[in-house]
């Protein structure tokens, strides 16, 4: 994407591009470690989607169905507060993506 | 008709706020500003302004509502001095990079330690670096039109940047003076209407205020705030001519002061000029060649015209009321010495500071200043770069 200069952008640093966060992968941030979904074990209480600091839950018909990790930025807030035992979301290793 | 009034300089900016009657004041008080925040509230209390007045926990909470609300479209002052000022540093820049016109008040003051409460420009000297329009005021009237001005030179959409309008503690703001205050109507005219950039209350354009740049975006947000900063001076001048006109008071980027003629000049800020202007008089009727040049504008510095102006003198010395450990010199003294780099013929430049805490500065210390540049003059030998006025060893 090409980049504005300085003389492009809207005075006083505002954004009127309202939502474009969502350009920004903040998956690249995990440091090693992701959520896994087990769906069996899971009961769809959405604690997970309630919790999760980004929108990387991913709900379909009050449903949840897995994690989108473009946005995860692997935190593992998902699986503390997932309350099913044993748990439907856990951390594994995963290689780092340099 | 304008009504003569003897106003201290906190009671002469808090008359200029109560006929502006800005949308919001957010303010904090702290010696010796304090005045200007009491006056406000009675005025508030007393039915005679419409303004929002929120009295906050602190600077940084005051400075922080002021961005809001400026933020949001509204005209928005707040007053404040020394320990304060310090305390609202982060969120100076974060005012001056959204491109807020809040205007400030200050009453100059030292900063701590030891704590100390008069007036010194070591506060408003440390935030010269943030962004902000700087200007400085001699007595109660310049405070007073400074502060009227201000609001529409930073709220120009060409500027939309803040100002603050300084005066020396205690000196301006606790001492009553002869001045005139003009018609309200005549000043809310004057002023007019905030227009602003943006607005977080415009609900069908919404936008983000203060989000986060990277490393790809923050360089290009900084280079395009300094446009306001760039286009101020323009803007300056122009609300000075209207200011004329309206009112019949001159202003400009800086006064001269028996400068016609002058081969030695000192340059200051605020109060002291009118010690100065004395000592340039009892001179000038000895036949001698001294001028004064007192700085208004600080920030943006006008350097071509001051270097203009210096440029064919012999000896010149810039009187700092504030000092930079460290540096070349007190901040007007870099400031200055820098702007005459550009010109081939100039003169020999020496600093001086003075005035710390509020120590006194008398017609003789400006005479003695006088008298040495007269001999840097005459000899062409500077000697040391940087003095100190009126300091016991």
């Amino acid at each position: 994407m090409r980049k504005m200069g300085w003389k492009e952008l809207p005075p006083g640093a505002i954004n009127p591009w309202v939502g474009n966060f969502m350009e920004v992968k903040t998956g690249s941030f995990r440091g090693g470690l992701k959520p896994v979904f087990h769906e069996e074990h899971c009961i769809h209480c959405l604690f997970c989607w309630v919790f999760c600091p980004d929108n990387a839950i991913i709900v379909k018909e009050g449903k949840m169905v897995g994690i989108n990790y473009d946005y995860c930025k692997g935190c593992g807030i998902c699986t503390v507060e997932c309350p099913t035992s044993p748990k439907s979301l856990t951390m594994e290793k995963e290689e780092l993506q340099l | 008709m304008a009504e003569r009034r003897i106003l201290n300089g906190n009671a002469a900016i808090a008359e200029a706020i109560r006929q502006i009657n800005p949308d919001v004041v957010a303010a904090y008080p702290i010696t010796p500003s304090t005045a200007i925040v009491e006056y406000i509230a009675k005025f508030v209390a007393d039915g005679l302004m419409t303004t929002e007045f929120v009295t906050p926990e602190s600077e940084h909470s005051a400075m922080s509502m002021c961005i809001g609300s400026s933020a949001a479209g509204a005209r928005v002052f707040t007053a404040t001095a020394s320990q304060g000022l310090a305390l609202m540093f982060e969120m100076l820049y974060i005012a001056s990079s959204l491109r807020l016109p809040i205007v400030a008040g200050i009453a100059n003051r030292a900063l701590s330690a030891p704590i100390n409460i008069h007036g010194d420009h070591s506060d408003t000297m440390g935030a010269r670096d943030s962004g902000w329009i700087q200007i400085y005021s001699e007595n109660s009237q310049e405070a007073y039109d400074n502060v009227i001005q201000a609001f529409r030179i930073g709220e120009h959409r060409d500027v939309s940047t803040p100002v603050m309008v300084g005066m020396d503690g205690f000196i301006l703001s606790h001492a009553v003076q002869d001045m005139l205050v003009e018609e309200d109507d005549k000043v809310k005219a004057f002023v007019r209407e905030r227009n602003p950039l943006y607005s977080i209350l415009d609900v069908d354009n919404p936008i983000t205020v203060g989000p986060i740049d990277f490393t790809d975006y923050y360089f290009e947000h900084k280079r395009s705030q300094f446009v306001g900063m760039e286009n101020a001076p323009e803007v300056i001048l122009e609300v000075a001519e209207e200011f004329k006109k309206e009112f019949g008071r001159e202003y400009g980027f800086f006064e001269l002061y028996k400068m016609d003629d002058a081969e030695v000049a000192i340059v200051l800020l605020g109060s002291t000029a009118g010690t100065a202007k004395e000592v340039v008089d009892e001179l000038r009727e000895k036949g001698r060649k001294v001028g004064l040049v007192k700085i208004r504008v600080y920030r943006p510095f006008p350097a071509k015209e001051l270097a203009d102006v210096l440029s064919n003198l012999k000896a010149v010395a810039a009187l700092d009321r504030a000092a930079s450990p460290g540096a070349v010199g007190g901040p007007l003294f870099t400031d200055l010495r820098a702007s005459l780099y550009e010109y081939e013929k100039r003169p020999i430049i020496v600093d001086y500071i003075y005035g710390l805490g509020g120590r006194d500065i008398a017609p003789k210390h400006i005479a003695e200043v006088y008298e040495r540049l007269e001999k840097i003059a005459a000899t062409g030998e500077r000697g040391e770069l940087i003095g100190y006025i009126n300091l016991r060893e």
